[in-house]
C-alpha cells in the first residue's frame, strides 16, 4: 500500500480527506490524517462570540464527525517533517512514512512576537478574538464596559481572514450603540496598512463606512511594543496610541512544526507554487489553506477553492501527468458591518473586488461591495454551509472554483 | 506607459513614479529619487538596505516584508524607520527602483 498523509484536520485537511477518499483507489492508497486536537472550531464564528451572538457550543463539533470512513485518524502532535526521508515524526516518538504529504497545519496567533503584549494585562486590558479563549474572555470584558478608549489593532500582515479586524470594529460600534455606551466610547482602528483593507476598491468603501460610524482610522502604524502599564501602543516611528481596552490581532504564523522541519519562511509559512499548490522544495509535498505562503487571502472559502485544484493535482501527480495550474487566488467573503447588515466581496490574484451580484451573475441574490441585510443572512448561513457542505467536500451551491466576471462591474 | 527623466536618463515609471523595469536602475537614479523624497544624503546604512532589497527581490521574485528585511537582511526595524521615515518600505522600494509592495507596510 502507498501512503498519503494529511497533516492537520482543520478546514483544509478535513476537506482533502473527504475529497481524496472518493477519488483514490482504496486498494492502492492508504489515507491518514493527523491532528493534535479533538475539537473542530468554526473559526469565523469567533467574531460573534464577544457580542453574545454565538456561544462556544455554536462553533465547535468533534473532528471525528467530519473525517470519512476509510481514512485513518490519528490524534497526535506533529513534531517535525523529515522531508528528505519522506517521514513525519510525531510527538509520541512514532514515525509515519509517506509517499505523498499534504501540509494543512494552518496559522495561529503569536502574541509573543510583540513586546509587552503577553503579560499581566493579557486578557485583562488586552484581548484577541482569534482563539476561543480570547473571544470568550473578551465577551466578559465587554459586558462591564462603561466607556473609554477602545482600540482595535492589526499588528502585521498577513493574517487569516484579513477583513476580520474591520468587521470586529464595525460590530463593536453597533454593539456599543445597542448597549447605550457608544457616546462614552472613542473607537480607533489601528493598522500597519495605508488603507482600511489590502484591496483598494474595498478599502475605499470600508474607509467611508468608518467615517460614517465615527471610527478613527490610524494608518501606517507599525507597532514596536506595548506599554501595558501606561496602556499605550508605541510604533517604530515613536507615535503613541492610548487605550483602555485593546483588541488586537497579533502576528499570525505557521505552526512551529514547520520551523522545526526547516520548511518555512520568516513566518513559518511553506513556500508553495501559487497555481498548483505543490511545495517549492519537494515534489511529493503539497500545501493547502493557511499554511501556504501564497498572497491569496487566508480564508476557509479560499481553502475550499484550493481543495478542488489540489484534489485534481494529487491524481495527476499519481498518474505522472503535468499538474494543473488551476488556482487563481479566488476568494469570496462576507464582511459583517453591524446593525444586521453585511458586504460581500469576490476577488482573485489579479482582479480586485468589484460591484455586482453573486453567485448568480446580475441576479444575485447577494450584492457585491454593497451593504445589505441579505448579505448578513448569507454570513450567518455560511456556518450551516461550512459544517454541512464545505468540510465534507461538497460543492457550494452555484459557486465555482475559478472566478467569474459575468455580472460584475469593473472599471468604476 | 509614462516615462520620466531621472538623473539625466529617461526611465519607465508608473503613475506613482515607481520604476517599472529594475534593469533601468542605477545608483545615480537611486540618489535622485532619494533627494526628491527628502531622504539622505544616502549613507552606507541606506545603501545596505537598498542593496538587500534589490538582491532579495531578484532572488525571491517579490519585494521582502519588513520582517524579512530584519530577519534575512539583518537590518533592525527601528533602524529602517530612522533611515526612511514615514513609510520605510514605500520609500526604500522607490529608491531601489522596485515595485511598491502590494499590501504596503
Ligand atoms: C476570527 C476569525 C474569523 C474568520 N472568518 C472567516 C470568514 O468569514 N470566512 C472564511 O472563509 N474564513 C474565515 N476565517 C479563516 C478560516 O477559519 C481559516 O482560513 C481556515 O480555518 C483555514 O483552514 P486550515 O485548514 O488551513 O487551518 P485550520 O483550520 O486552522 O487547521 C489547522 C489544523 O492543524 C492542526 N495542527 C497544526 N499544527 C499541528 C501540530 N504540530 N500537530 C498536530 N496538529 C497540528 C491544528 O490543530 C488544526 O486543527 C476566520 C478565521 C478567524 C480566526
Amino acid at each position: 500500500m502507498k501512503q498519503l498523509v494529511i497533516l492537520g484536520a482543520g478546514t483544509a485537511g478535513t476537506m482533502m480527506a473527504n475529497h481524496l477518499v472518493r477519488k483514490l483507489d482504496g486498494n492502492e492508497w492508504a489515507l491518514t490524517i493527523v491532528d493534535e486536537h479533538s475539537t473542530h472550531y468554526y473559526q469565523p464564528g469567533f467574531l460573534f462570540i464577544p457580542f453574545g451572538t454565538y456561544d462556544e457550543k455554536d462553533v465547535c463539533k468533534p473532528k471525528t464527525a467530519f473525517i470519512p470512513k476509510g481514512v485513518t485518524h490519528m490524534q497526535e502532535g506533529i513534531d517535525r517533517i523529515a522531508a528528505d526521508d519522506n517521514e513525519v515524526h510525531l510527538k509520541n516518538g512514532d514515525k509515519l512514512a509517506y509517499d505523498i504529504l499534504i501540509i494543512a497545519t494552518g496559522a495561529k496567533i503569536v502574541p509573543d512576537e510583540t513586546e509587552g503584549m503577553l503579560g499581566d494585562a493579557w486578557r485583562r486590558d488586552i484581548f484577541d478574538f482569534y482563539t476561543i479563549e480570547g473571544a470568550k474572555a473578551l465577551r466578559e470584558r465587554l459586558k462591564g464596559w462603561k466607556g473609554g478608549k477602545l482600540v482595535v489593532h492589526l499588528n502585521e500582515m498577513p493574517i487569516k481572514c484579513p477583513v476580520a479586524p474591520l468587521e470586529f470594529t464595525l460590530l463593536a460600534e453597533a454593539f456599543l450603540t445597542r448597549q447605550g455606551v457608544r457616546e462614552q466610547t472613542e473607537i480607533r482602528y489601528v493598522s500597519p496598512l495605508s488603507e482600511a483593507f489590502t484591496k483598494h476598491n474595498c478599502a475605499v468603501v470600508l474607509g467611508d463606512m468608518l467615517d460614517d460610524r465615527r471610527i478613527e482610522f490610524v494608518p501606517d502604524f507599525m507597532c514596536e511594543r506595548i506599554d501595558s502599564e501606561s496602556k499605550k501602543l508605541i510604533s517604530y516611528d515613536e507615535r503613541e496610541i492610548e487605550y483602555d481596552l485593546l483588541v488586537t490581532v497579533p502576528t499570525n504564523m505557521g505552526d512551529p512544526c514547520i520551523e522545526r522541519s526547516g520548511l518555512g519562511d520568516e513566518l513559518n509559512f511553506v513556500p508553495t507554487d501559487p497555481q498548483t499548490l505543490q511545495s517549492k522544495a519537494h515534489e511529493n509535498v503539497f500545501v493547502i489553506g493557511d499554511a501556504t505562503n501564497l498572497p491569496s487571502s487566508k480564508a476557509g472559502s479560499v481553502a475550499h477553492f484550493q481543495a478542488d485544484v489540489l484534489t485534481e493535482n494529487i491524481q495527476r501527480y499519481i498518474a505522472g501527468q503535468p499538474l494543473d495550474p488551476g488556482f487563481d487566488g479566488h476568494a469570496n467573503c462576507f464582511i459583517e458591518s453591524g446593525h444586521g447588515k453585511a458586504f460581500l466581496i469576490d476577488f482573485n490574484y489579479e482582479i480586485e473586488p468589484t460591484e455586482g451580484a453573486f453567485p448568480l451573475p446580475v441576479v444575485g441574490p447577494f450584492k457585491l461591495l454593497k451593504e445589505t441585510r441579505l448579505n448578513h443572512m448569507g454570513k450567518l448561513a455560511f456556518r450551516w454551509i461550512y459544517w454541512n457542505l464545505l468540510l465534507k467536500g461538497h460543492p457550494m451551491p452555484g459557486i465555482s472554483t475559478k472566478m467569474s466576471m459575468v455580472g460584475k462591474r469593473i472599471g468604476n | 506607459m509614462p516615462s520620466a527623466e531621472i538623473a539625466g536618463v529617461t526611465v519607465d515609471v508608473n503613475e506613482e513614479g515607481y520604476l517599472t523595469d529594475p534593469g533601468q536602475w542605477t545608483r545615480a537614479i537611486g540618489e535622485a529619487i532619494a533627494a526628491e523624497l527628502g531622504i539622505g544624503p544616502m549613507t552606507d546604512e541606506h545603501w545596505k538596505v537598498i542593496d538587500f532589497l534589490r538582491k532579495d527581490t531578484a532572488e525571491q521574485g517579490q519585494v521582502p516584508s519588513i520582517r524579512r528585511i530584519k530577519k534575512t537582511g539583518d537590518i533592525p526595524t527601528k533602524e529602517l524607520y530612522a533611515l526612511f521615515p514615514d513609510g520605510p518600505l514605500k520609500k526604500s522600494t522607490k529608491i531601489a527602483g522596485l515595485p511598491k509592495p502590494a499590501s504596503c507596510i
